[in-house]
């Protein structure tokens, strides 16, 4: 089988993305690091989201809800003086998906515009709760003291190990969820989404099946909370912002929805435009909004598709 | 003492509960009619609170100023119902969803550079501003109490339109089916843009409404829309009467909530326990309300019938 144009970009992207510390050393530019980083991090987010709303067909618009809980677990564990790495993470995944499981029990009883909203309210609860604590510096947030630690492994404070750390997970995530969804648990999911009565009638339970994607998008999402938290040091309950969601979700849209390449294209896309317009003007929303109005009008298949022989959506 | 407290915050439930209905009257109308989750009903409410604040301050009427940016909200919805909603009728919820999310980016910004990102203060005329009995020897604040007033008495007007009226009547058609409604030989576009507009009106009418009381704010509209949120799921999605019934409900326990939890839950727990638990649980509560609503009814208590 010969790969798809698809693969070659993707494969090509994720070259380009291991040549980016070599450059940013090259000319001197270790911001380009951070901001890599950064773009790496909420390309892992929307490949996690990708999972439910491009193949799932569940339109979750409270996905920032594991950015925060991964943050958290990092931030409290550090807070209480637990600096261990190992602990802190599989914290943040074991309580990313511990919420998506409740979250999730819920609201896929539920469908259609339902669904929307209640994932929605249930992620404003969780952020009206990191608000409301004080000890963890409620409306605030706090200083991570440390960055999360891996004696003898890996250093993360090191700028360029923590940034090819963030493009190894990026990279077996893209795998595991090539995997997933190509095993017969995604043609599952992928068959609930196009057409759930059918599914049922051949034998499958869509709700189980959708339940599980739910919680492993929700355990992913929660890896990204823990490296966004080591890549801001700091904590505060706006990892959960509503727009936060909003944000993650327009990613899989802008780059595609289905596709494994498209979050990856939709992080980089979405968080360079936000760059080059706020060091344009402090009101770049202005211009973001209706951008995204139009992008959903008449590019709803996403920037994947504008690669050439790109074949339908899979 | 304490009963005449319950009776004061019981009010402000009310009163908070009328705000929300307003708001999840027109969501839900607009919903049910044409289909359309719009996020930007919220941005609505923000343009009501400060255009009422500007013309109140220009024209120094406040009635007048009411006047106007009542009309002003009315025609930014309707505008905004031509130019950008129409064509998401026909798109599903995640286009409307991500579309009127790019809107709310907009309209946040826009009033920010008109406005400015600090906090306005809006002034209240001297016969709004003291107290009202309400029982003997009880008295609130005269402006909240008109605000209830001013809700329910919208409320009951609404259910008028709806339930009396010709328009009412294609309201209730469109609704449950607007192809048949369209065959009829109804203009169904000009009702949409009509409907579309009495959302917008009384999202403007909860903001302007709103405003002395809260904060008048860029991204003041999403606060309240999240609540409203939860108040049309709680009602059922489409139901006017659910958007009544969930909208008190959820203005009471909020409300009550946030007053209550604390010393109720002081009296059985250490004060430290209650400090930090106390407000924590106020703001999940109306969320958990919701979580357990839905769990036991899936389509809320007013569920309306599929099309």
């Amino acid at each position: 089988m010969t790969p798809s144009r698809r693969t070659v970009a993707l494969v090509a992207g994720v070259l380009v993305l291991g040549l980016v510390p070599v450059a940013a050393a090259l000319f001197n530019q270790p911001f380009y690091i951070d901001l890599f980083r950064r773009i790496m991090i909420f390309a892992i987010a929307a490949l996690s989201l990708d999972l439910i709303l491009g193949y799932g067909g569940m339109v979750s618009f409270g996905h920032a809800a594991y950015l925060g809980i991964g943050g958290y677990a990092v931030g409290i564990l550090t807070h209480h003086g637990v600096p261990n790495g190992y602990l802190q993470w599989s914290l943040a995944i074991l309580a990313s998906a511990l919420i998506a499981l409740v979250i999730g029990a819920i609201s896929i009883r539920t469908s259609g515009v339902y669904f929307i909203m209640i994932t929605l309210a249930f992620t404003q609860m969780l952020y009206y709760l990191g608000i409301s604590i004080e000890e963890y510096g409620g409306d605030d947030g706090m200083r991570l003291a440390r960055r999360s630690q891996f004696p003898g492994v890996i250093d993360l404070s090191d700028a360029t190990a923590f940034y090819y750390l963030v493009l190894g997970i990026l990279v077996l995530f893209l795998f595991l969820s090539h995997r997933i969804v190509n095993a017969r648990f995604g043609m599952v999911i992928r068959a609930a989404r196009s057409n759930e009565a059918r599914t049922l009638a051949i034998g499958f339970a869509p709700y189980r099946y959708k339940l599980a994607a739910f919680v492993i998008a929700g355990a992913m999402g929660g890896v990204a909370g823990a490296l966004l938290v080591n890549h801001t040091e700091y904590l505060t309950p706006e990892f959960m912002h509503w727009t936060r969601s909003g944000e993650i979700m327009f990613m899989v849209i802008l780059g595609g929805m289905g596709t494994l390449v498209g979050p990856l294209v939709g992080a980089l896309v979405l968080l360079l435009l936000e760059d080059v317009l706020s060091a344009w003007t402090v009101h770049w929303q202005i211009i973001l909004g209706p951008f995204l109005v139009l992008v959903v009008l008449f590019g709803k298949r996403g920037l994947v598709s504008l690669l050439p022989g790109g074949a339908g959506r899979g | 003492m304490n009963l005449l407290l319950i009776l004061e915050q019981a009010l402000n439930g009310l009163q908070y509960g009328v705000t929300l209905f307003l708001m999840a009257a027109g969501l839900t109308l607009v919903f049910g009619i044409m289909n359309l989750v719009n996020l930007a009903h919220g941005s609505l409410y923000m343009v009501g609170a400060y255009l009422a604040t500007t013309f109140y301050q220009w024209t120094g009427w406040f009635f007048g100023g009411v006047v106007l940016a009542l009309a002003a909200t009315l025609l930014t919805g309707i505008a905004l119902e031509m130019v950008a909603l129409r064509t998401l009728y026909e798109r599903d919820h995640l286009d409307q969803v991500l579309a009127t999310f790019g809107l709310i980016l907009f309209f946040n910004e826009l009033i920010a550079i008109g406005w400015g990102r600090a906090a306005l203060y809006t002034g209240l005329p001297a016969w709004l501003g003291g107290h009202v009995p309400v029982l003997p020897g009880v008295r609130y604040p005269v402006y909240r109490a008109v605000v209830i007033v001013v809700g329910l008495a919208v409320a009951a007007l609404l259910w008028a339109l709806v339930a009396r009226t010709r328009v009412g009547m294609l309201i209730r058609a469109g609704a449950s089916n607007r192809t048949m409604v369209a065959a009829l030989g109804i203009n169904i576009r000009l009702l949409y843009t009509l409907v579309f507009g009495i959302g917008a009106a009384l999202a403007g009418l909860a903001g302007l409404m709103a405003g002395p009381i809260y904060a008048v704010q860029p991204g003041m509209g999403e606060e309240i829309l999240i609540q409203v949120f939860v108040v049309i799921v709680i009602g059922g999605i489409g139901s006017i009467r659910g958007a009544l019934v969930g909208a008190i409900i959820v203005g009471m326990v909020d409300t009550l909530g946030r007053a209550f939890l604390k010393p109720t839950l002081a009296t059985f727990l250490s004060p430290s326990a209650a400090d930090s638990a106390g407000p924590a649980l106020a703001s999940m509560l109306i969320y958990l309300l919701m979580a357990v609503v839905l769990f036991v009814r899936p389509q809320g208590l007013f569920p309306v019938r599929a099309r």
